[in-house]
């Protein structure tokens, strides 16, 4: 659990970094500055450009009529479809699992086509990870695979991993830490790495792993894409050498492989000869909570299905994601908390959600929301209502809430709609 | 940036001293500097390099929006990273416990802050490219992912 060091900072919730050292300054009920934040912690955290409304159908209620059409539609389905929850403490989430137990709904988040496949590896102990006060404090290599931090977690370098001094790291980044990145493009991320970026062609994540494990092995690598052999040895030396190394796992990486087998043998391999850990670049703040709320209630991450009116009959499969339920037309309603699936799904799948009563809870406006039957403006989470949330690197973050609002909490939407039900 | 070679070209390069220094090359690193200005070279204000003077006039002439160290912050390209506040030398020097380790400044002595996510500068006399010893520190610029930074 992190306690925060100062009773001015705030955590922001723009990502799963979940910094815990913002200040800021308020008035008219609103935030009007934001210190030491990003711009996408900035962006969150100042709250929505287009605030939602209660409607059914299109029509503004009151959210009352709201909740109760909510219940309605949930009530009446016979196979509903509960989605997001990434943007949600973990109050709301356990909510949600349980509101999913009732109504026998398939429960899923966006960890299905996200980091679902690493945190699962975490979970069941079959990869080391660690936590990212210890890289700040140990790490003396960090590899970015398939990962652009710079851009999706933009404190990720100078508030954990490469430039802070740490306990064990005291002669700053030049001369204590080497950063690696391994991707498709000279990303934001590789400019930073300098010399140690490493170029491989889409969909070689694989191959390169196996002439990595082979290098780490003592033996000649070979590569079908023509990359230098020297530059193989080389990394494979700085990974042998490392007194604390850490893998950051970018999507480029997950969506690039069939399984994590590859990744699973090259961190045995690592471990064998230094120390290695890794670490999953979550998006979503507490989409890692989902995981491990749902987890520790069914012994699966994500891609659920429960059996109404019997807790205990749990499916699990993956036709059971949203991408599969979606693409089967297998949801008759949707409930959709903190997500934009229309704007994120590709549009063949998604299309189905326009076919469907689909019930957003979101405090912003969205592509999904301007297209459901019932919309329900919930309090923005970590900004207008406190609550928990799990870090990327599995720490939980609590938070108190920084302005007042009158819009409820997604928590207390969700208690509602089932006492509706 | 301009560098002294090229200011040193528009000098008259007669090593005269009435600037007080030895060398006109000496005089254009005391120019670069701002230790001196262009008006502290008396052959310069003579007819025969009036273009001369002009010219080195609007080379030394600070860019609009740039800091007393030539430091220009293109905001439309920074994101608040902050890679740039927890790597410079001169903030880790004064706020070991704050942005020495990545996390918010704890001391009102640092230089770069990130405020609504933009880098921001203060105390710009403590940046060691400022005054009379001042180095060619370039921490900032190559830890911006973005070019957002510049000196001019």
């Amino acid at each position: 659990m992190v306690t925060l060091l100062n009773e001015n900072y705030h955590v922001c919730t723009g990502c799963a970094l979940l910094c815990d050292d913002i200040e800021v300054v308020t008035g008219s009920g609103r935030i009007t500055e934001v210190k030491t934040a990003c711009r996408k912690g900035v962006a969150r955290m100042k709250g929505c450009s287009e605030p939602m409304s209660p409607t059914v159908d299109g029509q503004e209620v009151d959210i009352d009529n709201a909740i109760g059409a909510a219940a309605g539609i949930l009530s009446n389905a016979r196979s509903p479809l509960v989605f997001g929850l990434g943007n949600s403490t973990n109050m709301a989430q356990k909510k949600a699992i349980e509101l999913a137990k009732r109504i026998g709904a398939v429960i899923d988040d966006t960890s299905s086509f996200c980091q679902g496949p690493t945190l699962e590896a975490i979970f069941n102990e079959n990869i080391r990870s660690t936590t990212l006060d210890d890289v700040r404090n140990k790490a003396d290599v960090i590899v970015y695979w398939g990962a652009d931090a710079s851009n999706s977690h933009p404190r990720h370098f100078s508030k954990y991993s490469y430039f802070p001094r740490g306990q064990e790291r005291q002669r700053g980044w030049e001369e204590d830490r080497i950063m690696i990145t391994i991707d498709i493009r000279r990303s934001h991320t590789a400019k930073i790495s300098g010399d140690k970026f490493y170029q491989i062609p889409l969909q070689a994540d694989a191959e390169f792993i196996d002439a990595l494990i082979d290098a780490l092995s003592g033996k000649v690598p070979k590569v079908s894409f023509g990359f230098d052999i020297k530059r193989i040895l080389e990394l494979a030396n700085i990974l042998k050498k490392a007194r604390f190394g850490t893998i950051f796992v970018g999507l480029g990486l997950v969506y690039s492989i069939d399984n994590m087998d590859p990744v699973v043998k090259l961190m045995d391999k690592l471990n064998e000869m230094s120390n290695f850990h890794l670490i999953p670049m979550v998006g979503h703040y507490n989409m890692r909570g989902f995981n491990q709320n749902l987890f520790n209630e069914t012994g699966y991450l994500n891609r659920v299905k429960f059996e109404k009116g019997d807790s205990t009959d749990v499916q699990h499969g993956a036709e059971f994601s949203i991408v599969e339920t979606l693409n089967n037309k297998a949801a008759d309603a949707a409930l959709v908390i903190g997500s934009d699936p229309l704007s994120s799904l590709p549009r063949v799948i998604a299309e189905h959600l326009l076919n469907i009563p689909v019930i957003t809870i979101d405090p912003c406006e969205t592509f999904t929301s301007r297209k459901a039957k019932v919309t329900i403006p919930s309090a923005l989470s970590g900004v207008e209502c406190g609550g928990s949330a799990i870090r990327m690197d599995g720490v939980e973050v609590k938070f108190e809430p920084i302005i007042e609002t009158n819009r409820p909490p997604d928590e207390e939407i969700l208690t509602r709609i089932m006492e509706a039900l | 940036m301009t560098n002294a070679m090229e200011i040193y070209k528009f000098l008259p390069k007669t090593n005269c001293k009435e600037c007080g220094k030895a060398t006109c090359m000496a005089f254009a690193v005391s120019l670069l500097s701002r230790e001196l200005t262009v008006g502290d070279c008396p052959p310069l204000k003579e007819d025969d390099f009036k273009a001369n003077y002009e010219k080195l006039s609007g080379m030394l002439t600070p860019v609009k929006g740039a800091a007393e160290t030539g430091m220009i912050v293109h905001e439309d390209k920074c994101f608040g990273c902050g890679n740039c506040v927890v790597a410079c030398p001169v903030n880790v020097a004064d706020d070991p416990h704050g942005t020495g380790i990545g996390r918010a400044p704890t001391s009102d002595k640092v230089i770069l802050r990130v405020e609504d996510g933009i880098v921001r500068t203060s105390n710009v006399h403590e940046c060691r490219r400022f005054g009379m010893d001042k180095i060619l520190c370039n921490g900032c610029i190559v830890t911006c992912p973005t070019e957002a930074i510049e000196f001019v």
